[in-house]
């Protein structure tokens, strides 16, 4: 019959199309910028990633991780047994049944698919990812039927002449559109692209620390003698522009970005979607999700060799994240925006000099004075003029190093640091500073791309603190502990950073300090960015607050789901506008729990979540609270002092 | 009409010192000055610094976006005016920029008026913007005290100072920074003698004249915080000879103890 040659036909220049479509693509990824991998370990390893790292992901949304489950597992197996049974002609129950029980189990899954799409939420993009369940509805079931007309399963003649050829023709319209589809589309560029970029991507991840449970979030180290930034696409990795390919456009990441929320022209999806316009070439003419709020869609244009900023995104929406990495956490594809975010940011402020707002001058007074508000670099101790703290540099060793940050020129920020010291002393803790010779740690300066001075920086802190003995160092500043913990170790320096929730949480444990009971109302906890999804520490500041006799009423965005505060990356100095500010939308969450206080782990989430007006819950961070429960020794009882009472005559 | 392809413009800079932690940078007047030679020359306006200035600083104009710094090596001891003369005869120059003074040295805020009258050019102080160029003449607008503007016409060559009222400078990148030149040139290297015999210390706060308003509005308070002083025993000489003028100067500068 006539599908006997026409099907292999099909199959053959489907097939054909797809490999030539995949080479295509694979040579834009090349375009890109070397980098090593690991290629054979790397693709023996995708399967784990995908099973379980990914799914591991994509399981938050229960049922969208079954329908994934069923629709991909279904479409692999079936291409896998299409071929022997259809393109080589081989006749086996062995093969035909499990092909049915496969092009089944995909038909019900695209039935889930095509039911989402019915009804689909905002973050979801539209255009061609609307056909993609019809598609995927008429390969499975066009194979499905073919096979179970063929296996012999049937009675003969089962339907007739005529019938035979109407269903010919319409099994004919099925595989040609479900072929098209799923293996043409996969290679140039519809919306199945996901599935062979997203299983590459998993197995040429830039940070393969990630899976396995692992956390990687640390910037990588940049050559200063090399280029500088990601000017055009083509400046890129390559697996990061594979990675970008890799997106499928499911928007969990524009539903947890907290800037488009806040109305600023950020959404991370249309970010990842320009940069494969980008790599690509071409317009976001075709692109159909939501915007950059505030932008039209349809006038970026680029190629991997014409400059991003101009053209393709503007700089505005680069400078709007702050850095919060929900949207990374949030990715099933494990695609890294913050990295390109940054990347491109380096450029613009390394080559090009355009540093938004306040940025300019933050960068040269960090180059100046070593910290952002252009202080006298002789003045970081003013803050504990009457606290007689011992300095590093009398001690020569210490327990514990206390990071003091830029916390010290801040009056608001002074009483947390007040606070903790009160701690650190109630629990007899060895501890010192380095006073004047401490320097900004160089996380604002790396987040708005100036990493030559944050390499400076860098250096010099290393340099300071290899002159001393000390077994930790501890910081109530996140930003501080992250970059001290995480990316100070690509230039030499390895140390253990603690951040004070978690060193106050063992002061507590090991029974060092006691703890009376909190006696305020309803406490809720604000996961600051840098500390949780950053370094994954959850657990202690909730422990703490449990020690402190307080049951957090939780936020619904808590935890690794936290919603920054507004004031990582950099962002309140580039300060890009929007319809309404990230701190009056974290306050509003908080207020959704009834909190009378938020007890917040960070100075930069206190400043900015204190910005907005009153009324609103208080804001308390944690050293500050336990401060305020730490139950003193009762000095040595004294001869009680009386004095003579004044009376009142009239 | 910025920038003038034909305009030769030629800033001179020198290393300023932060205030605060006392490290080198770029001086901000002269960076203004700079950023004034972008905005009429572009990059082709020249930069120009005497002496054996620290290179993070001189660099920092470099990040700027020009492509090369002349720096004319006079030595630390070498008085900058004739290595600048020298320069600026040899060099074809229509406009010289500088800032009203350095942030750190002498900081006399003398050298533009030795460079003037050695070359015999005009020399205008403390400029805000130079609007135009036209037959040869500049229209420069002077920045004067409280906000308040003068255009003059001044015919070309000139040079002139740069005032804090003058744009500020655009932020200096990492990457031009780095790949500019740091050309070097030999000049004139004369020994400053007098400067050699002085001592420094470092400078005192100088105590300010408090200037008592009594002010029942604030209107009251806005007038006297922006209006021109108004006569205060001033006196405007339009008339007379230069000799008349300069001896009226003389009896003010004595009757007010700066000259004894
Ligand atoms: S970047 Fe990730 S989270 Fe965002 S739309 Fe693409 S796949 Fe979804
Ligand atoms: S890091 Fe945060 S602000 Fe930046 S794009 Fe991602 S979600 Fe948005």
């Amino acid at each position: 019959m006539l599908l006997d040659w026409l099907l292999p036909t099909l199959l053959i220049a489907a097939l054909a199309l797809l490999a030539i479509g995949a080479i295509r693509r694979i040579n834009l990824w090349r375009a890109g910028q070397p980098e090593a991998v690991k290629l054979i370990a790397g693709l023996m390893a995708m399967p784990r990633r995908y099973l379980v790292d990914l799914h591991h992901v994509v399981e938050r949304d229960k049922v969208m991780s079954n329908t994934h489950v069923a629709t991909a597992g279904g479409f692999v197996l079936s291409m896998l047994l299409i071929i022997p049974v259809y393109l080589f002609g081989l006749e086996s129950r062995w093969l035909t049944i499990p092909l049915l029980i496969a092009t089944a189990a995909m038909f019900t899954g695209a039935i889930f698919v095509y039911r989402r799409r019915r009804n689909p939420p905002a973050r979801l993009s539209k255009g061609p990812w609307m056909r993609l369940p019809k598609n995927l509805l008429a390969f499975s079931g066009s194979f499905f039927l073919l096979t179970l007309l063929t296996s012999g399963l049937l009675p003969e003649n089962f339907l007739g002449v005529w019938g035979g050829w109407v269903l010919t023709a319409i099994l004919l319209v099925g595989i040609a559109s479900g072929l098209s589809e799923l293996l043409f589309g996969m290679g140039w560029g519809g919306p199945m692209k996901h599935a062979f970029a997203g299983a590459l991507h998993l197995a040429f991840h830039r940070r393969p620390e990630r899976f396995g449970g692992g956390r990687s979030t640390g910037l990588k180290p940049v050559n200063l003698d090399g280029a500088l930034g990601v000017a055009e696409p083509k400046d890129f990795k390559w697996n990061q522009l594979l990675g970008f390919d890799a997106c499928v456009q499911c928007g969990r990441c524009e539903a947890v970005c907290p800037a488009f929320a806040a109305g600023q022209p950020l959404n991370p999806k249309k970010l990842i979607q320009d940069m494969v316009v980008g790599l690509a070439g071409g317009t976001d003419a075709n692109y159909a999700g939501s915007p950059y709020p505030g932008t039209e869609v349809g006038k970026a244009h680029g190629n991997p060799h014409q400059p991003i900023v101009d053209g393709l995104v503007n700089a505005d929406t680069l400078w709007s994240c702050t850095t919060c990495r929900a949207c990374v956490e949030e990715c099933p594809m494990m695609i890294e925006h913050v990295d390109a975010i940054v990347d491109m940011r380096r450029h613009i402020t390394l080559e090009r000099g355009e540093t938004p707002n306040k940025g300019a001058e933050v960068l040269d007074n960090l180059i100046a004075t070593d910290n952002p508000g252009g202080y006298d670099p002789g003045s970081r101790m003013n803050w504990a003029a009457d606290l007689d703290l011992p300095l590093m540099a009398d001690k020569q060793e210490a327990e514990v190093l206390f990071w003091v940050s830029d916390g010290c020129f801040d009056m608001r920020s002074q009483r947390i640091l007040r606070a903790f010291v009160s701690i650190l002393k109630a629990a007899n803790v060895d501890f010192a500073v380095l006073g004047n010779e401490e320097c900004d740690s160089g996380d604002v300066a790396r987040r708005l791309g100036d990493d030559a001075t944050f390499q400076s920086l860098a250096k010099h802190n290393i340099a300071t603190l290899s002159q001393y003995r000390f077994k930790r160092i501890v910081t109530t500043d996140p930003h501080a502990f992250h970059v001290i913990n995480n990316e100070y170790g690509d230039f030499g320096g390895h140390y253990e950073v603690l951040h004070h929730s978690t060193f106050i949480n063992e002061l507590v444990e090991q029974g060092r300090i006691q703890l009376d009971r909190f006696k305020g109302g309803t406490v809720t906890y604000h996961d600051p960015c840098y500390l949780g999804r950053y370094n994954g520490e959850y657990e202690s500041p909730r422990a703490l607050l449990k020690a402190l006799g307080i049951e957090v009423s939780e936020m619904e965005r808590s935890g690794y789901r936290s919603r920054c505060c507004g004031g990582g990356g950099g962002a309140p100095i580039t300060d890009i506008p929007g319809e309404h500010r990230i701190a009056d939308m974290r306050v509003d969450d908080a207020r959704q729990v009834d909190a009378e206080t938020i007890a917040v782990a960070c100075q930069q989430c206190t400043a900015m979540l204190e910005g907005v007006v009153e009324p609103r819950p208080e804001i308390r961070d944690l050293a500050e609270l336990v401060a305020d429960g730490l139950v003193v020794e009762a000095a040595e009882p004294g001869p009680a002092k009386t004095r003579p009472a004044v009376e009142e005559v009239h | 009409m910025w920038p003038d392809p034909n305009l030769k413009v030629a800033t001179l800079v020198s290393v300023g010192q932060h205030p605060k932690s006392g490290r080198a940078r770029r001086a901000e007047q002269d960076a203004r000055a700079v950023e004034l030679g972008l905005k009429m020359a572009g990059t082709r306006s020249r930069l120009v610094n005497v002496g054996a200035g620290d290179e993070t600083g001189l660099r920092q104009y470099l990040g700027m976006g020009l492509p090369e710094l002349m720096q004319v090596k006079a030595g630390t001891e070498a008085d900058a005016v004739p290595a600048l003369v020298e320069h600026l005869k040899t060099h074809p120059t229509d406009i010289v920029l500088t800032g009203i003074r350095a942030e750190q040295g002498e900081a006399s805020g003398m050298v533009p008026y030795l460079l003037g009258e050695q070359l015999g050019w005009p020399v205008v102080s403390r400029i805000a913007d130079i609007q135009k160029i036209e037959d040869g003449k500049a229209d420069v607008l002077q920045a004067l005290p409280r906000g308040q503007r003068r255009l003059l016409r001044v015919p070309l060559p000139f040079i002139a100072t740069v005032d804090n009222a003058a744009p500020e400078a655009r932020q200096y990148a990492y990457g031009p920074a780095r790949r500019g030149q740091l050309a070097e040139t030999n000049g004139t290297a004369i020994v400053d003698e007098a400067r050699l015999e002085w001592q420094e210390t470092p400078a005192k706060p100088r105590p300010k004249r408090l200037n008592v308003v009594k002010a029942k509005s604030a209107a009251d308070r806005f007038k006297a915080a922006t209006a021109k002083p108004q006569g205060q025993g001033g006196q405007v000489i339009r008339d007379g000879t230069d000799r008349e003028k300069a001896e009226a100067i003389m009896e003010l500068l004595i009757s007010e103890g700066v000259v004894r």
